[in-house]
This record gives C-alpha cells, sequence and structure tokens, in this order.
C-alpha cells in the first residue's frame, strides 16, 4: 500500500484500528468496550501476575500435550492413508467429516468420559488439530512425485528409506501447512475447552473477567491469546518459505 | 554374439490390471560392454521391458536373468537413467549424485568424493551446490548420469534420457555417453524412439513392434567408431544403411 507515493508500514493499519477502538471506548459507546489504552494498561497489570502465569503454564501444557499427540498420530495417519488405498478409503470419510464438524458440541461429552479437567483440555487440542494434519499429510504424501519413488526403489532404497529419505521430504511443504492451520485451530481448542470447562486456565480467567465485567482485562487476554496464536503460526510460516523454493520446483 | 549375454530375457510377457498386454513373449539376449537399444514407436512397451530389467516391474510371464541369477527386484549391478530425471528437489547436485551410495549406507566422505568425482565426468563441476531447479534439462538429465555412474553398476538402463532436452545438447549428449562408455566397459541398455539416435549409438539395436510389444527384428549396424568424428560416423554407409532397415520396418507400423 502507498500513500503518496510513499510505502506505508502494515503495522500503519493495526495503528488506525487501534485509534479507532480508542475513541469508540472514549465516547463510550458501550460497556462492553473500554479505551484501548486502558485494555493495554490492564494487559499490562494482569500480565506479571501469578495467577495469569499460572493459568498460561496450564494452558500452554495442555496445548503442548495435544498438539504432540495430534503430530505423533496424525503425521503417521496420513501417510498410511496415502500409501494404503483401502485405509484411504476407510478413514477418508471419517476425518473429511471431523475436519468440518464443529468439534466444541463434542466437548461437553468429552467431559462427560474423561472427567472435568486438563484431559479434556487435551483432547479437545487434539480433535482440534488432528484431522487437519492428517488431511494434509495425505496430500502432500498422494501429490509426490512417483518417479522418486521408482528411483529409490531402483537405487536399492529399503521400504523405510522411500518414507524417510523420499515421501516425507517430498510431503513437507504439504504437512507444514497442515501444521500451521492445526496450531492455529489448537490455540482456539484450549481456549474453547477451558471456557466450557470453566475452571481451569485461560479459560478460567475469561470465564472470572467476563462474569465480572471486567471487559479491560478480558480484552487484554484476548489480545494476548490472539498475539500467541500468530506469533505460532508465524514461525511455522518462516519454517514453510524455507522450504517453499522446492515445493515450487516439483 | 561373440561373448555370452550378461542380461538375457527369456519368455517375458508383460498384462497390465484391466488387460492391457504390453509385452508378449519377449526373448533377448544383451552382450556386455556394449549399447543396445529398445526401439519402437510409442505404445510397444520399450519402456515397460526396461522396467522389467530394472526390477521395478514384474513380468506377468518369464524371466529376466542377469549373469545368470534370475532378476526378483533392483539389484546393484544395475542403475536407472530416468527421462523426466527423478532428481530430488530439495537435494543439491552433490547430494542428488551420492544418493544411490546414500541409500546403500556409505559414509559421508567416501560417497561425496566419489559423487565430486562424477560430476566433474559428466562436465558439471563447480555445480555441485545448485538445486536441481537451478538447472537446464541437459544439466539434470548430467546429474541423473552422474548418479547412476556414482554406484559403478555394470548395467546401465537409460530410458529415453535425451527426449526432454534440446537437439544440440542431445547430439553432444550421445558423443559424451559413447566416449564414457569406451572408458567405462559399461553395458547399457537404451530405450528410444530416435532412429537416428539408435542407429548412432548402438552397437545392437532392438527392434519392437506394437500392441502388445514382440521383437520384430534385431539389427547390429558395425560403425566403425573409434577416431572418427561424429559426422563421419552420420555419413558411413553402415549408419546410413541401419536408418534405412530401420525405417522400412517401422513405417508398417505407423
Amino acid at each position: 500500500m502507498t500513500l503518496l507515493g510513499k510505502r506505508i508500514p502494515i503495522i500503519f493499519s493495526l495503528a488506525i484500528w487501534f485509534v479507532v477502538w480508542e475513541l469508540i471506548g472514549r465516547v463510550k459507546l458501550s460497556l462492553l468496550i473500554p479505551p484501548f489504552s486502558h485494555v493495554v494498561a490492564a494487559g499490562i497489570t494482569i500480565l506479571p501476575t501469578e495467577k495469569f502465569a499460572a493459568a498460561a503454564m496450564i494452558s500452554l501444557r495442555s496445548f503442548a500435550v495435544g498438539m504432540a499427540f495430534a503430530l505423533a498420530i496424525g503425521i503417521p495417519l496420513g501417510v498410511l492413508m496415502a500409501r494404503s488405498a483401502s485405509v484411504g478409503r476407510i478413514l477418508g470419510m471419517w476425518v473429511n467429516i471431523f475436519v468440518s464438524a464443529p468439534i466444541s458440541a463434542l466437548v461437553p461429552i468429552l467431559m462427560s468420559v474423561v472427567g472435568i479437567g486438563e484431559t479434556t483440555v487435551v483432547v479437545t487440542v487434539f480433535l482440534f488439530a488432528v484431522f487437519v494434519i492428517i488431511l494434509d499429510t495425505e496430500v502432500g504424501v498422494k501429490q509426490s512425485d512417483s518417479s522418486l519413488v521408482e528411483m529409490a526403489r531402483c537405487f536399492g532404497a529399503q521400504p523405510y528409506q522411500i518414507y524417510t529419505k523420499v515421501l516425507l521430504l517430498s510431503a513437507l511443504p504439504e504437512i507444514l501447512a497442515g501444521v500451521r492451520l492445526a496450531t492455529i485451530r489448537g490455540v482456539k481448542g484450549v481456549v474453547i475447552g477451558q471456557l466450557l470447562i470453566a475452571i481451569i486456565g485461560v479459560g478460567e480467567l475469561f470465564e472470572l473477567y467476563s462474569r465480572n465485567f471486567l471487559m479491560e482485562e478480558f480484552w487484554a487476554l484476548v489480545i494476548v491469546v490472539f498475539m500467541f496464536a500468530f506469533a505460532v503460526s508465524e514461525a511455522i510460516a518462516a519454517l514453510e518459505r524455507r522450504v517453499e523454493y522446492y515445493a515450487g520446483a516439483r | 554374439m561373440t561373448a555370452e549375454a550378461i542380461v538375457e530375457v527369456k519368455g517375458v510377457g508383460k498384462t497390465y490390471d484391466g488387460g492391457v498386454e504390453a509385452l508378449n513373449d519377449v526373448c533377448l539376449e544383451l552382450p556386455p560392454g556394449k549399447l543396445s537399444t529398445l526401439l519402437g514407436p510409442s505404445g510397444c512397451g520399450k519402456t515397460t521391458l526396461l522396467k522389467i530389467i530394472a526390477g521395478l516391474i514384474p513380468p506377468s510371464c518369464g524371466e529376466i536373468r542377469v549373469k545368470g541369477q534370475k532378476v526378483d527386484g533392483p539389484g546393484p549391478e544395475r542403475a536407472f537413467v530416468f527421462q523426466d530425471f527423478a532428481l530430488l528437489p530439495w537435494a543439491n547436485v552433490l547430494r542428488n549424485v551420492a544418493f544411490g551410495l546414500e541409500l546403500r549406507g556409505a559414509p559421508m566422505e567416501q560417497r561425496e568424493e566419489i559423487a565430486r568425482r562424477q560430476i566433474a565426468e559428466v562436465g558439471l563441476g563447480g555445480f555441485e551446490g545448485s538445486y536441481p531447479n537451478q538447472l537446464s534439462g541437459g544439466m539434470k538429465q548430467r546429474v541423473g548420469l552422474a548418479r547412476a555412474l556414482a554406484v559403478n553398476a555394470e548395467i546401465v538402463l537409460m530410458d529415453e534420457p535425451f527426449s526432454s532436452v534440446d537437439e544440440q545438447t542431445r547430439r553432444k549428449f550421445q558423443e559424451e555417453l559413447l566416449d564414457l562408455l569406451v572408458h567405462k566397459q559399461k553395458t547399457v541398455i537404451f530405450v528410444t524412439h530416435s532412429i537416428e539416435e539408435a542407429a548412432y549409438l548402438s552397437d545392437q539395436i532392438v527392434l519392437l513392434s506394437p500392441r502388445p510389444g514382440t521383437v520384430s527384428r534385431i539389427i547390429r549396424p558395425e560403425i566403425k567408431r573409434g577416431g572418427r568424428s561424429p559426422d563421419e560416423i552420420r555419413r558411413d554407409k553402415n549408419y546410413l544403411d541401419a536408418v534405412d532397415e530401420i525405417w522400412q520396418i517401422l513405417k508398417q507400423y505407423v
């Protein structure tokens, strides 16, 4: 974007939104929208508190464990579905249903199965993240050049080498895209899981702030969660750009 | 045939799932240290036959023997050069050339030394760190050739290796290939649909007829190559006779 021949940094558009937010807050249009500066101030006060640190810790842990399971199960399952036509047919339909299904609706059922606590949140993160990883891995492996597999066999590759040295590397751009989408969904999973349970982690804080009309703290927390999701997804996107040079060359 | 055949094709037939018969009762003997060409119109199963010899596709009937041993898969004595190059896009030239050795578990230092030597030999010195998408078609195929030479297989199988490079590169490549083979004593099995290429390169030309592929004729041009320029070879009576003989047979399939 340019203005009067000069390039305007992207950050400028954010700045405009913050100004608009500040103005809406100042004219007291709604009790739900405090001025942006107050939100920032609230953020600065809650971030160093022990309560926030504890909530962040427990949320991060649920997120990390859920994502680890999603990666450890999603990638091998995606590879299997791409390599075996029958597995692909049997599981493909379910994966496609679940990737678009409203997983949030399942959380109350999960609560009654695995109990009200961290496990439910971990399972929620897993369910939010795993299907898009499966789907993208499957697509990546399916699209990989069959003549590369033939070449590897020709030069004496063991079956496991075909996976580690050809198929997984070949599918890496798609796998990373899937992991990036899964990360964003995983963050949603943590928040939604904890909100529905409402007694642990960031979800508890959200519940606490909104119930007591602490809108400044509420919005500060929204921004923190948003920034976390954005930072993780950008980190993966940076990794994607590094492998992109060959994605275009396949 | 002077020497005993290094590759024997015995009654090989191939019918794909769905009933398409690609090959029917192909019998061949390929002499060691010579360049044999499989030539025929598209659909004659020449690539299928090459891949069966490579052990990539199992034949429906008959068998392949390499040095007397029955083939039931790829083996270290056979290397393949692919029509579409089949280079790993995420690996540089050095790693691509060393890939066959990497799969065999050769230590890094050793396989890179061998790869560097082969890269220099195919005239790509200085490009070790380049990636396939930075190379022209001709250069990519040199990488494919270097990779096949790096594993030091006695038999090199080439599937229309020059079909996706331009004519100048193709001719230069053909000459270099002949040079290389004189020095290395490799047995080459070469698939092409170009009559001139077959006649120019081959000690033995196997003409295949289409649908299903069967051996229609075997021609041995007997062109004297030693110390002669490519243009002299292309004016050689035996070369011209071979081209003409092949065309007389192939034109009935057009």
